[in-house]
């Protein structure tokens, strides 16, 4: 369907936010036989969805403290086990306790995990340091729970993709406004389309403010008040795997207390500080939180010391104030869902919030309920029995791939499950390696760019990888540059991606920028500016802070 | 504070200092010919990472790797990618069987002492059309290749008859570790070799107990034998180097690479101790001839134009200066330093019908500069170079020592060195 087809309907519902939340409600939606728009302001999972840790929760990090969350935890791990298989590592993990730390918590903690459901099991630190070689060697107890990796990125793009393929619209790179109030009653969005300029408004039944932290100011706009509790978490990529395990701190949550196997990498996080509103766009790690993740990290495991650190991050977390706690972490993540017609006396707007990404999908069903009582919709729900695309029970198992898939389209059916049968790859162009770090072929580069939703080079790396390996585009972003050029006719436009690109790329690295990483991005800019002089045929915005 | 925690990255050979510079990637001589094989980085410090996901994600295109070591000789950062290489497929290939083919290839002490026995039985068999026919269709051995013929006697038969009585009275001692193309196939190298040292007073001496140094083993899979058979050198070694007060002297360049840079890189045996006294032959010659402790003296009537190939191996280990440096004192001697290219056949590898062609494209280069050079012979410090070359090009390969005792005044050296 052509854009200006995608303004000139009116939806049953439009949900604000490509996030994991918002990408979960639209599939919930789309699955019960509503016409749903998403809109979303930049691509999608830039927020909170895809700044973290994808870390799968069991819930055991709750159980002591918040036994409602603990227990929502575990029962959506159990079921995205199922639904989303393609996105999902089944770690297990591992709650140590240190010389340092108490070993008494360590039986609150399994008591409060057995009182939650959560598989807790007790095991000698030597059977820890055993199954988890990386684990810090000095520990003193260690308890064995069900956490595992996901990838959030993936999740989201299956829940659009699902959405999708039941009708709903989806558009990225097109920002709220305003909404359109008629007697108190929200009938719609005003857009600022970012592609075009252009200024569009778009009619719906019913909204949905899914776009977490941001959440507050599309309250704001329609008139209502939400107050957000913003609490900034920082988190650092190491270039390779250490751990193949989560490792958390058996103790009261504290700052970088979880290590998670991610893909190919491990991230430690996070720290917590509570940010004014305000500065929830600025994303830059300092130098403080960098020495505390690491100070902090290499007593979960020691060999992060001497392992390069690739990037740092940052994300905010959408908490909803609901006590005075300075630290953020004693709050409840529960989930939040306010149908602002009994709240406020607005009708056709629901907000949806707090929770975690762990969470989304319930967090999805419990807007969509909402949605579905003001429109009289009684379809139930069944986000929790079918699976996401990509994750269908006829996924090729490991063994089977090995013998009959090249490295790359093994990698490409690790990220996209059984979607990636739609990768090509008859022909030796489309299995050539774009990015060799993380095994991404041509033919997943013009399938994601085809059907995925690709507009430049980090969308790309979103849906792929492209990039994120430890040279961090050096290689592969000319390449896939070059082939974004190709599909887009535009030659000109490729290059500003792709000088856009390796800023963006620099952004994360500055803070970490020492040993091998400082040396990995002296030759990436000596090949991008000293060889090609990327930097005179490009002008960036910002360019200062990409020297 | 961080950046001070972290004042080196340590990683299993260093395989997170990869800058993916490629470098290594474009002197890899296997990718140069096929885009079956990813490369050294691909298959090398880039596909660690996913293996160390998850060991399912071992590329199977990695048993196309020579592990000749030019990526390791071009890294800028000090990758050892060729280890990296080695250790993945060791580890994917553990609970594996090796097949009969491989075990036979990779067996060149057991196959050469059974051979020894029946010498010119099996040189006439291995040399048959049909016995190349069924070997080729059997064993997927490739019908082009011949095996290197085996002598009647062995080496160390040889030594104890003729040479071992008058070793003692040398006024210096080395130990030889002469590997088993020597003791199988081709004793005269041994025997130039003593007849080079006893020349300048040294005498030389066998290890207590040597058995094949396991190159061709771990190049098959077989690490456990090859574990078993290193341990036993390093005792010998260690004996011969701590209590003997003798360097261990090699004549084969991927021997000593071995015993050097392998043993405890790949089969985890710690050889550091002795590591500095194993070395090659025309090494510990040039050093003595540098440090003015020993003098040549070559024949005057000695003319030959001779093209020196740097096996891989010696690249690897820097050495072939030496070599070349040795050969370059010859004065009758025109040499031709050949560029350093891969000659293709990296031990057993291009032994195997499915590498015979892969084998060959590699070394077209090489063969083609030599045919180019216009030389009666051709030297190099290994083996297998020298079957594939002499296969490629039908011109002779001789062992550098070879060729300098050939070309050595005995008489007048042994006068200039004092002795009688």
């Amino acid at each position: 369907m052509v854009t200006s087809d995608i303004y000139n309907k009116e939806y049953d519902v439009i949900i604000i936010g490509g996030g994991a939340t918002g990408a979960g409600t639209a599939r919930d939606c789309a699955l019960r036989g509503l016409s749903v728009l998403l809109v979303e302001r930049n691509d999608y999972s830039t927020g909170a969805t895809g700044r973290n840790h994808g870390l799968m929760h069991s819930g055991a990090r709750y159980a002591v403290t918040d036994s409602e969350s603990a227990s929502e935890c575990i029962s959506e791990n159990m079921i995205l086990r199922r639904i989303a298989r393609h996105c999902v590592e089944e770690t297990d993990g591992l709650f140590i306790t240190l010389p340092e730390d108490d070993l008494q918590y360590q039986q609150t903690f399994v008591e409060a995990c057995q009182r939650a459901g959560i598989r807790a099991d007790v095991i000698d630190p030597a059977e820890a340091r055993r199954i988890e070689p990386a684990v810090n060697p000095e520990l003193i107890g260690a308890v064995r729970i069900p956490d595992a990796s996901i990838d959030p990125f993936r999740l989201t793009v299956a829940n659009l993709l699902d959405a999708r393929m039941h009708g709903a619209e989806t558009l990225n790179y097109h920002e709220v406004e305003g909404l359109i109030i008629n007697q108190n009653r929200v009938e719609g969005v005003k857009l600022f389309n970012k592609h075009d300029g252009s200024h569009v408004e778009v009619r719906g039944r019913v909204v949905v403010n899914a776009s977490g932290i941001w959440g507050q100011r599309i309250a704001q706009m329609a008139g209502v008040k939400i107050s957000m509790f913003p609490a900034r978490g920082a988190l650092l990529i190491f270039g390779h795997r250490v751990n193949n395990m989560v490792i958390n701190r058996c103790r009261k949550p504290a700052n970088a207390d979880i290590l998670v196997p991610d893909d190919t990498v491990c991230v430690i996080g996070t720290t917590s500080d509570r940010i004014p509103i305000e500065t929830v766009d600025d994303m830059r790690v300092t130098r403080e939180e960098v020495d505390i993740l690491l100070k902090e990290g290499v007593k979960i495991a020691p060999s992060l010391a001497t392992t390069r650190i690739i990037r740092a991050y940052a994300g905010v977390r959408p908490l909803v104030a609901s006590d005075d706690d300075p630290s953020g972490r004693s709050i409840s993540r529960g989930i939040v869902c306010l149908d602002h017609a009994q709240r406020d006396g607005l009708e056709g707007f629901i907000t949806i919030t707090g929770g975690k990404m762990m969470t989304y999908r319930l967090m999805g069903e419990i807007a969509t309920n909402a949605v579905c009582a003001k429109l009289g919709n009684t379809a139930p729900c069944v986000t929790a029995s079918q699976p996401l695309p990509g994750s269908e029970d006829d996924a090729p198992n490991q063994s089977d791939l090995t013998k009959r898939y090249s490295f790359g389209q093994r990698a490409a059916i690790g990220r996209h499950g059984s979607l990636a049968a739609r990768i090509e790859k008859e022909n030796d162009i489309d299995n050539a390696l774009v990015c060799e770090c993380e095994g991404v072929t041509v033919g997943e580069i013009k399938y994601a760019v085809h059907q995925l939703h690709v507009h430049n080079l980090v969308n790309l790396r979103r849906r792929t990888r492209v990039g994120m390996g430890t040279c961090q585009g050096k290689l592969c972003s000319c390449r896939a540059a070059s082939l974004m050029g190709e599909f887009n006719h535009d030659v000109k436009r490729a290059q500003e991606d792709l000088a856009s690109f390796l800023d963006e790329r620099w952004k994360g690295m500055r803070p970490v920028a020492w040993g091998d990483t400082l040396r990995e991005s002296q030759l990436t800019a000596t090949i991008y500016e000293g060889l090609c002089g990327l930097d005179m045929a490009v002008n960036l915005e910002g360019k200062e802070d990409a020297q | 504070m961080a950046e001070s925690m972290q004042l080196c990255n340590i990683s299993d050979n260093n395989f997170e200092q990869c800058t993916k510079c490629s470098i290594c990637t474009t002197v890899c001589p296997v990718a140069a010919v096929t885009t079956d094989y990813p490369g050294p980085k691909q298959a090398g410090p880039d596909g660690e990472r996913y293996r160390l996901k998850d060991p399912a994600y071992y590329d199977k295109m990695l048993k196309l790797c020579l592990n000749c070591k030019r990526c390791e000789v071009a890294c800028p950062s000090g990758v050892h990618i060729a280890d990296i290489i080695q250790q993945a497929r060791m580890t994917a290939g553990q609970g594996k069987r090796a097949s009969l083919r491989d075990t036979m290839l990779a067996n060149t002490d057991l196959l050469g002492t059974m051979a020894n026995l029946v010498a010119p039985i099996a040189n006439a068999a291995l040399g048959l059309k049909p016995t190349k026919l069924v070997m080729d269709s059997m064993m997927a051995i490739d019908k082009h290749r011949t095996f290197p013929a085996y002598s009647r006697t062995k080496f160390e038969t040889w030594y104890k008859r003729h040479a071992a009585s008058g070793q003692e009275a040398m006024p210096h001692h080395v130990s030889y570790f002469h590997g088993c193309y020597v003791n199988y196939n081709f004793p005269k190298l041994g025997q130039d070799l003593v007849k080079l040292m006893n020349a300048v007073g040294y005498g030389v001496h066998l290890l207590d107990k040597e058995q094949c140094c396991g190159v061709a083993l771990i190049a098959n899979g077989l690490y456990k034998q090859a574990k078993r058979q290193g341990t036993v050198n390093a005792t010998s070694i260690r004996r011969s180097v701590k209590e003997q007060r003798r360097t261990v002297l090699t004549t084969s360049s991927s021997c000593t690479f071995n015993l050097r840079d392998e043993y405890p890189a790949i089969l985890d045996i710690d050889t550091s101790d002795v590591r500095d006294s194993i070395m090659l032959a025309t090494r510990f010659i040039y050093n003595l001839v540098d440090e003015e402790e020993i003098k040549l003296i070559f024949k005057q009537d000695y003319k030959r134009r001779i093209a020196y190939h740097t096996a891989c191996h010696m690249q690897r280990m820097g050495w072939q200066i030496y070599s070349i440096e040795m050969l370059r004192m010859i004065p009758g001697l025109d040499l031709v330093e050949l560029e350093q290219e891969c000659c293709g056949i990296s031990g057993t590898y291009g032994f195997k019908k499915e590498n015979y062609e892969r084998s060959q494209a590699i070394g077209s280069t090489l063969f083609k500069s030599i045919e180019e050079a216009k030389v009666e012979a051709v030297a190099t410090d290994c083996e297998t170079c020298k079957w594939q070359i002499e296969m490629s090009t039908g011109l002779p390969v001789e062992n550098p020592i070879s060729i300098l005792a050939d070309a050595l005044d005995v008489e007048a050296t042994r006068r200039a060195n004092g002795l009688k």
